[in-house]
């Protein structure tokens, strides 16, 4: 398969520098503790023009200027609360790729739980009324002559 | 020898007949989901800054313009704050508007130039017209992130105590205009609370 082997050659060579290009326009800070604190908070910051991005993925303007705004405040001498806050303030929760449990959100929360509980049940009812069918379908199997007269029974409700 | 076995449910347990609506009922809760989310813009983030004073910010004026905009100015009296560049399309969809605020003397309409560059967009308005009071020069966009801005255009409505009443995402429209904007001006004239 010389196509799958070219493909995969062509992977090799330029997998590995695909997440190279996405810090490439930005400039990380001195300290490598630093930035790797910078780096976790962009991982938890949604971005705002792609929206389904963080803003450490994105290569949107505004993810780039939060990129900045955040290593700033870092080496500012922010906590990683307190940097997160700033940016909260001005956008709101939306922001936030892990919504806060609030009131708003309890359902959003614990939604997932509450089906799963749900199903769980309906299942397990659903299996215990199956079960219960089979174990008495097996504990009395018919003879010939009860299904002879099980055969009488149905011809005769067809007829009817 | 292969006989039918009987069904257990269909004889020995009557089933409710309501259990055969379920799949209608499910189908319509599904729908009510999603003719709600049919009305809903994702793209328009809610804004965090709704109610707040406006951010306290300092920008300088364009390039052989004598006014920037700064917190201050925009205490005293009802205004809008217009987020725009020279290299935004859509902000040209929305400039005859504010041309026309302008003309009209509805109320004072300011700029921020959200990274753009001076001569650009000193150029853009004169091509174009300039409906604004007062320019401010945002070329890092540092102060359209403390107003939450994360598009261009983007317009806020702030009132005589320089709190911001609302935002408008987007480019604003005659309607949006007369629907929205106007009716929320006029009440705040009136000293009135006002949403839009």
């Amino acid at each position: 398969m010389p196509v799958l082997r070219r493909l995969v050659f062509v992977l090799c060579i330029f997998g590995p520098i695909a997440p190279a290009w996405a810090v490439a326009v930005d400039t990380p800070l001195d300290d490598p503790l630093l930035e790797a604190r910078a780096r976790a908070i962009h991982k938890q910051l949604r971005c705002l023009v792609c929206q389904n991005q963080s803003i450490e993925d994105s290569n949107a303007g505004l993810a780039r200027d939060l990129r900045i705004l955040v290593r700033d405040r870092i080496s500012a001498g922010d906590s990683d609360a307190a940097a997160i806050g700033y940016i909260v303030e001005r956008y709101g929760d939306w922001v936030l790729l892990q919504p806060p449990v609030k009131g708003r959100t309890v359902l959003l929360w614990l939604g997932p739980m509450l089906f799963l509980l749900l199903a769980v049940v309906l299942i397990l009812r659903w299996y215990r009324r199956r079960s219960g069918v089979t174990a008495t379908a097996a504990a009395a199997p018919l003879s010939v002559d009860e299904q002879a007269r099980l055969k009488a029974l149905l011809d005769d409700r067809e007829q009817s | 020898m292969s006989e039918p076995t009987l069904e257990p449910s269909s004889e020995g347990r009557p089933r409710s007949v309501w259990l055969r609506f379920v799949p209608l009922a499910v189908a319509l809760i599904i729908g009510a989901f999603l003719l709600v989310g049919l009305g809903l813009r994702p793209k328009e983030i809610p804004s965090a800054m709704i109610g707040k004073a406006v951010p306290v910010f300092d920008l300088p004026a364009l390039p052989g313009r004598p006014k920037g905009l700064k917190t201050a100015d925009l205490k005293g009296q009802v205004s809008l704050v217009n987020v725009f560049a020279s290299w935004c399309v859509s902000c040209r969809a929305e400039h005859p508007l504010f041309m026309k605020l302008k003309g009209e003397g509805i109320l004072p309409v300011h700029g921020v130039n959200y990274k753009d560059e001076g001569p650009a967009a000193v150029e853009w308005l004169r091509r174009h017209g300039d409906p604004y009071d007062r320019i401010g020069s945002d070329l890092k966009g540092r102060v359209g992130i403390d107003w939450g801005v994360y598009g261009v255009p983007e317009t806020f409505l702030i009132n005589a105590e320089g709190r911001i009443v609302c935002k408008h995402i987007g480019p604003v429209m005659e309607a949006d205009l007369r629907d929205k904007l106007l009716p929320a001006i006029k009440s705040l004239r009136q000293a009135r609370a006002a949403q839009c």
